[in-house]
């Protein structure tokens, strides 16, 4: 009756010093659809992901902010429900949803009793089916979102990020900014809702997490209830492309006392290359990991430069890069930038101690099963897994591989992979003696 | 139709109460010194939350001082008699856990996330840097400039809480409320390791402490190893009463405008005096708490949502909120962003109307009944989260909750009637004691 599909997965997080069980299981629905799930009775609720890829990269041209309006838009009423009377069912039902759009997918979000999930997820189906679009709540949300551009036009950040992607990947859907620019989204109609919809909720396109009181058995019926009437296939993703921006600086005149400046640099490394799990170290000794980290020992615990500094390794659907960021005052910023490139090429010239190696393998690993401690936390991270294209076993075997991570290892992959020429910075503010370089 | 969906997940819930009797069960014990001791279960993962809250925070400085509750905050993870500056954080990192600290008016939080097996070095790390700080003149000094930068960051760098600034320092008269966490840049620049040093001398001690551990322990090993590594430790004997000066009556509605180049978003925000959750009596607090979600606490489907942004189409968005947990009464808020081309006059003016018509028409008793199953549901969802039920204890007990007050909140919140919310309503929205803020689009101020 329900041909249930059911690959267990007793991954055991072994390595020091915390042990936790997570129990994978793979479930494929009589209609074809797939979940993870983790059967977690002890509290009576649901939490589930469902996620598609995708995104907002997946706009059409000239619709950018087609995605991102269409998401905001799936909680605002369906084709029997005005926004109010879908907001008054979840609440009596006190079922919670989220909806978001992001570069590479889009996100829902449920938490539902277990008391009453079936009819939760039922009325969670007509906002994923069946959305009306309707004129009133259309031109509402497009006011709110046009509030959050006008917004974004004005913080440092925003204009930071927006103005290395326009560099970095001039001509992909990646330059245009997630949530659209006003004049596009100005343009945007219902017709446009309609067609974002179509091409990016999909089975193609989807995974799904369930986390809770909920048995396979159970799922499968409750997954082709909520999800087995979604169209096949959708738009095709984006085609890859490499972060093109060459080494130098990009002066964003911003009036502030502080001046914000990020940083980024090429990479090749994947999620699938061997140097992969190397690098993913070797960022968290450089600055990936707060404090302890060099940049933060540098930049903000010896010198007082900055309340934040980080690095970080951008796993996209279409891309990869290493870049980072820092806040400082306007007077100081030049000095922590160039703290920042003497330290990219002390990684690149020397590598890591053992000290700093040891220490980053007792954290990563140790820390990793503290992502697993509640059901809403585990459905996040295996939504993220399966985006990403890992199998449910890394879970069990990612703290060997980062223990087997070598001093060499760390040497090679910074030397062939950290670029400090190849950095370009973009700095927003009002910096004292930071120039563009061109 | 509605309330029989309501009645079914009444019933519901309450029989799984014994199964959430595992998750979520709480202990407390105090020790000899006066350290107090909260202990949340949840085996799900072994995995432990612990945390120390100390009954100080901001509102608690000397005058002249502000700033530095959360600068001794930071330098706590300096070195103590016995370890060196940064060997805390470092140390727990290489136990695989995470760590970290918070200030607010009326506390003080330090908390790290491990592995369970790791709770017995936690709490060693923390009883030691409870007593044992040491601080050198350098690190003082470079932290100092860590939080100037912090100030820039979080202030400076955002008209809004530049704004949220002004705005608390007009609603406080009188009370250290009216200054802000971080401390006022100049305090914050005069600040030294003398007056962090007496801060912590006075405040940092057993019986101004508690503990709160949440995850996969067993309260009687918790206790034993709470007497193993806080019980030596010495209490204070010079902790001050905590008595803040009060506010005078405020006989003036007060608006204040702000405009910033940064910012393009006009909006209104307007908070009035509000009464605290109290120990043993929250009734009014609870009816408040309710008064504001029906207000505006879900958006479009609340009043200030469906009379603004759907029916009259004048506002984009709206909420009001009440901060029932405080040691000294705080506010009640509440907040419109107009539609492009809105008149800030004509927005404040439907504002006004909204409350004017609510205190004539009354509550909605089927939007009452939807908050009562959200709220019944929120004892479920809560539990999922061990840190999140930790600070709720930290923050209920540092500013004069008790355990009991915590645990009968959902229950009392329950019991509001409409007639309780009507009656804490009137006296809520007091304009007199209430200050309006708003933000005007920058071309504003250029043309007065």
């Amino acid at each position: 009756m329900i041909r249930l599909f059911i690959v267990l997965w007793v991954t055991v997080v072994a390595a020091l010093p915390l042990s936790a069980q997570i129990k994978i299981e793979q479930v494929t629905s009589e209609g074809g659809i797939k979940a993870w799930l983790v059967n977690e009775p002890a509290i009576p609720f649901i939490a589930m992901q469902i996620a598609f890829k995708g995104g907002t990269a997946l706009d059409a041209e000239g619709k950018t902010g087609a995605t991102n309006l269409m998401v905001g838009l799936l909680e605002e009423g369906t084709s029997d429900m005005d926004a109010t009377a879908f907001r008054r069912a979840s609440e009596g039902l006190a079922a919670n949803f989220g909806f978001s759009a992001q570069r590479d997918s889009v996100r829902i979000s449920a938490q539902v009793l277990k008391s009453n999930a079936d009819e939760a997820l039922a009325l969670l189906r007509k906002a994923i089916m069946d959305p009306a679009f309707n004129d009133v709540a259309f031109s509402r949300v497009k006011a709110q979102v046009v509030s959050g551009l006008e917004s974004d036009l004005k913080d440092p950040q925003s204009i930071a990020g927006q103005t290395l992607n326009e560099i970095a990947f001039a001509g992909h859907p990646y330059a245009l900014p997630s949530d659209g620019t006003l004049e596009t989204v100005a343009a945007l109609t219902r017709d446009d809702m309609f067609a974002a919809h179509k091409a990016v909720l999909t089975k193609d396109h989807l995974v799904v997490s369930v986390v809770g009181d909920v048995r396979a058995e159970e799922l499968g019926p409750m997954l082709d209830q909520l999800l087995g009437d979604l169209p096949e296939q959708g738009a095709e993703l984006p085609p890859q492309v490499t972060f093109g921006a060459s080494g130098g600086t990009t002066v964003v005149d911003f009036p502030s006392p502080q001046s914000v400046a990020i940083w980024a640099q090429p990479t090749e490394v994947d999620l699938d290359h061997p140097d992969f799990m190397p690098l993913f170290v070797m960022n968290h000794i450089l600055g990936g990991g707060g404090f302890g980290s060099r940049l933060t020992d540098e930049v903000r615990e010896k010198r007082g430069l900055t309340y934040g500094i980080y690095t970080y390794i951008a796993w996209l659907g279409a891309t990869e890069y290493m870049g980072g960021s820092v806040a400082s005052a306007n007077g100081t910023i030049g000095e922590a930038i160039s703290v920042v490139a003497d330290e990219w090429k002390r990684m690149a010239e020397g590598g890591v101690t053992a000290a700093e190696l040891d220490k980053a393998k007792k954290y990563m690993t140790g820390s990793y099963a503290l992502r697993f401690d509640g059901n809403a936390k585990i459905a996040r991270v295996m939504s993220g897994m399966q985006l990403d294209g890992f199998v449910p076993e890394y879970i069990n075997t990612r703290n060997d591989r980062l223990n087997a991570v070598t001093l060499e290892d760390i040497a090679r992959v910074a030397k062939t992979h950290l670029q400090p020429d190849g950095l370009r910075f973009v700095v927003v503010g009002q910096p004292e003696g930071v120039t563009s370089t061109e | 139709m509605l309330l029989r969906t309501v009645s079914f997940c009444f019933a519901i819930l309450f029989s799984t109460q014994s199964a959430i009797a595992e998750t979520g069960k709480v202990t407390t014990f105090e020790l000899e010194n006066g350290l107090q001791a909260v202990v949340i279960e949840d085996h799900r993962a072994p995995v432990v939350t612990n945390m120390v809250w100390y009954r100080v925070g901001s509102a608690d400085e000397p005058a002249g001082y502000t700033g530095v509750a959360h600068f001794l905050e930071h330098l706590l993870f300096k070195g103590t008699k016995t370890l060196k500056p940064g060997e805390f954080s470092k140390t727990v990192k290489e136990n695989g856990g995470v760590d970290n600290a918070f200030t607010s008016y009326d506390y003080t939080g330090y908390f790290q996330r491990v592995a369970a097996d790791r709770l017995p070095l936690m709490m060693q790390l923390e009883a030691d840097r409870m007593r044992n700080l040491v601080l050198s003149e350098e690190d003082v000094i470079t932290e100092r400039n860590v939080v100037i930068e912090e100030r820039r960051t979080r202030v400076d760098s955002d008209p809004n809480s530049q704004f949220q600034e002004q705005r608390r320092a007009m609603m406080f008269m009188n009370h250290p409320y009216r200054n802000p966490v971080i401390g006022w840049q100049h305090e914050i620049e005069a600040l030294n390791r003398e007056a962090a040093l007496d801060f912590y001398k006075t405040y940092y001690a057993p019986n101004n402490a508690i503990l709160v551990i949440a995850g996969d322990v067993y309260p009687d090993e918790v206790k034993a190893l709470a007497e193993k590594h806080f019980g030596p430790l010495e209490p204070s004997d010079n902790i001050p009463p905590r008595v803040r000066p009060k506010e005078p009556p405020h006989l003036s509605p007060v608006t204040l405008t702000f405009s910033d180049p940064r910012q393009t978003q006009p909006y209104m925000i307007r908070s009035y005096q509000a009464p605290k959750r109290q120990s043993g009596n929250q009734k009014e607090a609870a009816a408040l708490l309710m008064f504001a979600q029906l207000l505006g606490g879900s958006g479009l489907s609340s009043v200030m949502g469906q009379k603004l942004q759907l029916d009259q189409q004048i506002a984009v968005s709206t909420s009001a909120w009440y901060d029932s947990v405080s040691y000294d009464p705080e506010t009640f808020g509440l907040y419109a962003m107009p539609r492009p081309g809105v008149d800030m006059d004509d927005l404040v003016d439907a504002v006004d109307q909204v409350l004017a018509d609510f205190l004539e028409e009354g509550v909605d008793a089927d939007h009452l009944a939807r908050l009562k199953v959200q709220i019944a549901a929120e004892d479920i969802y809560e539990l999922d989260d061990q840190s999140s039920v930790a600070r709720t204890y930290g923050i209920a007990l540092t500013a004069g909750l008790t355990v009991e007050d915590v645990q009968t909140w959902s229950q009392v919140l329950q019991e509001v009637t409409e007639e309780d919310i009507m009656q804490v309503a009137r006296k809520v929205l007091n304009p007199k004691q209430s200050v309006t803020g708003l933000m005007l689009p920058p071309q504003a101020e250029g043309s007065q």
